[in-house]
């Protein structure tokens, strides 16, 4: 089978032994370097279409514009930590209103829960920033080296200008990559093309250079070198999913029933029937990111990234056998397949009742943050009293309490609200930038464009006035009329003498 | 121990522990992980030669850099005076009375005024100022002395009753009980007397007339105190003791006399200002009235705490 692999070097040559290389105990293990072979096929370009979705996503998001009028920024994604504001498209999140936040982190989580539950570890393999990036800065060595054999090749090679060229060329191209991928990071943060412009000019904040020599450095070293030792050894993920995962769940397997013994294509010609399909052509080594042999059965170092899949389908067609010798599926239908029944269309092994109460529940959350965005009010009051003391008696006889009072106008301009006392019989208030004898039922406050107005208000009671629960009352001077009310109790003597 | 175990599928060296049947592989770690552990070590000891680091007998290491928190924090405390410095040459150049002209001024003088009250004033007054039973109340709307900035500097500066401050606000009230200048049956009347000015007991003409005679030269004919005397509005609703029956007698026959001191010999002019400020703040400050009339005083409402 001539068409079988065109590469002269067979795949043991090229990747050395691990398993039985141990006679002798050793403090440390040198790290085996991986040389994936090129694969194209289904998953392969998945992979590729994933990549660069987030890829663009990422370094392009910042660079978004969305008007927000004079008074916001009009960055469509913008972390405002100095001022304490969250932006996203015709989104704004303040402070108290986090839970927006906690809420979609809690979507991420049950989301992972559902895709792990139904495809298994598909953040690792598709989605995750080391995968991404390190597929990326693979892609780089095939570029500048070339394909397995001669990467390898090159790698046993002695030291010498071609190789030393070779090699600066690689680091530089992987440092430029690190270097957009930690500035791309800052972005977010600040006003992107003016960032840019302090960031080239020098005039940026310290820790904006500092972020993104970090984030450099920690690309071009786990991207570049550690590759799937992070996610062997650093990363405490594939633990995790790997718990979250059960026997419906799909995962890259290798169907040992069908595929052993193995033997060479023409061993199996002369003896029929005698072995299975595999035909240790160890392609699916060859091509996997993180260099195992997924015929060992599931295993940690499996990112579930299914190359192996593509590559065991390419060569089973090749000599003529059915695909999906390697494949994804859940170990219930492995048990099935072993015992002979029909494989279950994919569909049907999705859909079971951890993946559909998953599904329920993150959805719920969903439409409850839909909902709630929907309904929120861009005008909001908060009363404190006064603790200390926390009432005061008047050479009339009446009782003042006092309140820091928060008026928030969470909108892109400025507005006019009214504050009124609602209940308290007979009770005025005044600020402290207005005198006494001007106290009044209700005031007007300007409050500028999307800003915190606190204001400190004295309410005075007549003598005699019980403690008794009472409201102040917002609203907005607009068309909208927004309106929002805090409940807080008036303290006093608790009998009048 | 000596015995080696060899785990059959992976044929690697397991440490020969076991729980529960789970064995251990003696896999040796990767490299790059013992690099960063000897990294970690060569960091460590750099850093004991660079910083403080190790407890010794009499002190610590003291690090060849010469960095210490002491001196961090001596550093925040110099950059924050010189911050502050421009703010207290202001504020002692500033007549107290001119404070609310300058609202930015009038606010840092505030929040300067609660920081040093918390730490002079608390004792007497509480923490919320709302003072106790003879240490007057500072958020009411009722001043002994007077409740403009300028009184109650005055009164921060040189103390009430405080001796050796020829200045001090005094004033005694005499211990009519004590010294037989009332008898017990007078006194019972004076306190009725005093009762009924504030609507609480019937008015008696022998407490009236008893009244007149021993009590208006300092509280006034009708009981509304004098603040050139110090003496506390009798028909008000707020009392400096207590407003019961006993507590005004006792009071008639042995009064107590507040004593604060002299702040003025131990804080700086401009500290002064700022508590003045802040007691001024509290909800019950009055408006200074100029002795002279020929400046318009009236702060224009819009400047005021606008953004």
């Amino acid at each position: 089978m001539a068409n079988l692999d065109p590469s002269p070097a067979t795949a043991t040559a090229a990747h050395p032994d691990k398993g039985a290389a141990a006679p002798e105990h050793r403090l440390y293990a040198k790290r085996e370097p991986v040389f994936n072979r090129r694969i194209d096929g289904p998953f392969r370009r998945f992979k590729w279409f994933v990549m660069v979705v987030t890829l663009a996503i990422y370094y392009a998001t910042p660079w978004l514009r969305w008007d927000r009028g004079p008074y916001a920024p009009d960055q469509a994604v913008l972390i405002d930590l100095a001022n304490r504001r969250f932006y996203m498209f015709g989104i704004e999140i303040w402070p108290h209103e986090f839970y927006f936040v906690a809420g979609l982190l809690i979507m991420a989580g049950i989301g992972l829960f559902l895709v792990t539950s139904a495809v298994g570890r598909a953040w690792c393999g598709y989605a995750c920033p080391q995968t991404v990036w390190t597929d990326l800065f693979q892609h780089i060595d095939r570029l500048i080296d070339g394909d397995r054999n001669a990467r390898f090749r090159l790698y046993k090679a002695p030291w010498g200008p071609s190789k030393i060229a070779r090699r600066l060329l690689k680091w530089a191209i992987y440092l430029a990559i690190s270097f957009a991928t930690g500035g791309a990071w800052i972005l977010y943060f600040a006003d992107a093309p003016g960032l840019m412009r302090d960031f080239f000019s020098g005039n940026a904040a310290p820790v904006a250079y500092a972020t993104v020599a970090i984030l450099t450095a920690t690309t071009f070293v786990l991207g570049g070198f550690l590759r799937e030792q992070v996610c062997i050894y650093m990363c405490p993920w594939p633990r995790i999913q790997s718990a979250m995962l059960d026997e419906k769940s799909l995962i890259v397997t290798y169907k040992n029933w069908r595929g052993e013994p193995r033997a060479s294509v023409k061993k199996a010609e002369k003896n029929p029937g005698q072995f299975g399909d595999c035909v240790d052509c160890n392609q699916c080594v060859a091509v996997c990111p993180t260099g195992i042999d997924i015929r060992e059965g599931p295993q940690i170092g499996c990112i579930t990234c299914a190359l192996c899949i593509d590559a065991c389908d390419r060569v089973m067609k090749d000599i003529g056998r059915p695909r999906g010798l390697i494949d994804y599926a859940t170990l219930e239908d492995c048990k099935r397949e072993q015992a002979g029944e029909a494989p279950r269309p994919v569909w049907r092994s999705l859909m079971h009742t951890r993946t559909l109460v998953y599904s329920g529940i993150w959805a719920a959350i969903g439409f409850a943050m839909l909902f709630a965005l929907g309904t929120r009010a861009r005008t909001d009051i908060t009363v404190a009293a006064d603790r200390n003391p926390p009432y005061m008696l008047l050479s009339d006889g009446s009782i003042r309490n006092a309140y820091t009072v928060k008026l928030r106008n969470m909108q892109n301009r400025p507005r006019d609200m009214k504050i009124a006392l609602d209940g308290l019989p007979g009770a005025v208030m005044w600020t402290d930038d207005m005198p006494r004898e001007k106290a009044v039922r209700d005031l007007i406050r300007k409050v500028p464009a999307d800003t915190t107005d606190v204001v400190r208000l004295y309410v005075v009671a007549p003598e005699g006035t019980v403690p008794q629960e009472y409201g102040f009352t917002v609203q907005s001077l607009d068309e909208a009329a927004e309106t929002d009310r805090s409940d807080i109790r008036f303290e006093g003597p608790e009998t009048s003498q | 121990m000596a015995k080696k175990h060899i785990d059959e599928a992976t044929g690697v060296e397991t440490v020969g522990h076991e729980w529960d049947g789970i064995e251990e592989l003696d896999n040796p770690m990767p490299r790059w992980w013992l690099w960063s552990f000897y990294a970690c070590i060569v960091f460590a000891i750099a850093y004991s030669v660079a910083y403080p680091a190790w407890p010794l007998i009499q002190k610590g290491t003291e690090g060849v850099l010469g960095w210490t928190s002491r001196g961090e924090l001596a550093k925040d405390i110099a950059s924050d005076q010189a911050r502050r410095k421009p703010i207290l040459a202001a504020l002692a150049a500033t007549p107290i009375e001119r404070l609310p002209d300058n609202p930015e001024l009038m606010r840092a003088a505030i929040a300067g005024g609660k920081a040093a009250f918390k730490v002079n004033c608390v004792q007497c007054h509480g923490a919320g100022a709302a003072g106790s039973s003879g240490y007057p109340n500072l958020n009411d709307d009722e001043w002994l002395w007077g409740g403009d900035l300028k009184s109650i500097e005055t009164t921060v500066i040189h103390g009430i009753r405080q001796p050796g401050d020829a200045k001090t606000r005094t004033s005694l009230m005499p211990a009519f009980g004590r010294d037989n200048m009332l008898t017990s049956q007078q006194v019972a009347q004076v306190t009725q007397h005093v009762l009924s000015l504030r609507g609480k007991g019937k008015p008696n003409a022998a407490g009236a007339q008893l009244f007149a005679d021993n009590c208006a030269s300092c509280h006034g004919p009708t009981g509304q105190g004098s603040r050139e005397f110090g003496a506390p509005n009798l028909t008000d609703a707020i009392a400096l003791y207590s407003n019961s029956p006993e507590a005004i007698a006792k009071q008639i026959n042995t009064p107590s006399h507040g004593v604060m001191p002299a702040w003025g010999q131990r804080l700086d002019p401009a500290t002064i200002k700022m508590l003045a400020a802040y007691v001024h703040s509290l909800g019950g400050g009055e408006d200074f009235q100029e002795a002279a009339p020929e400046v318009n005083n009236t702060p224009a409402v819009e400047t005021h705490g606008q953004p």
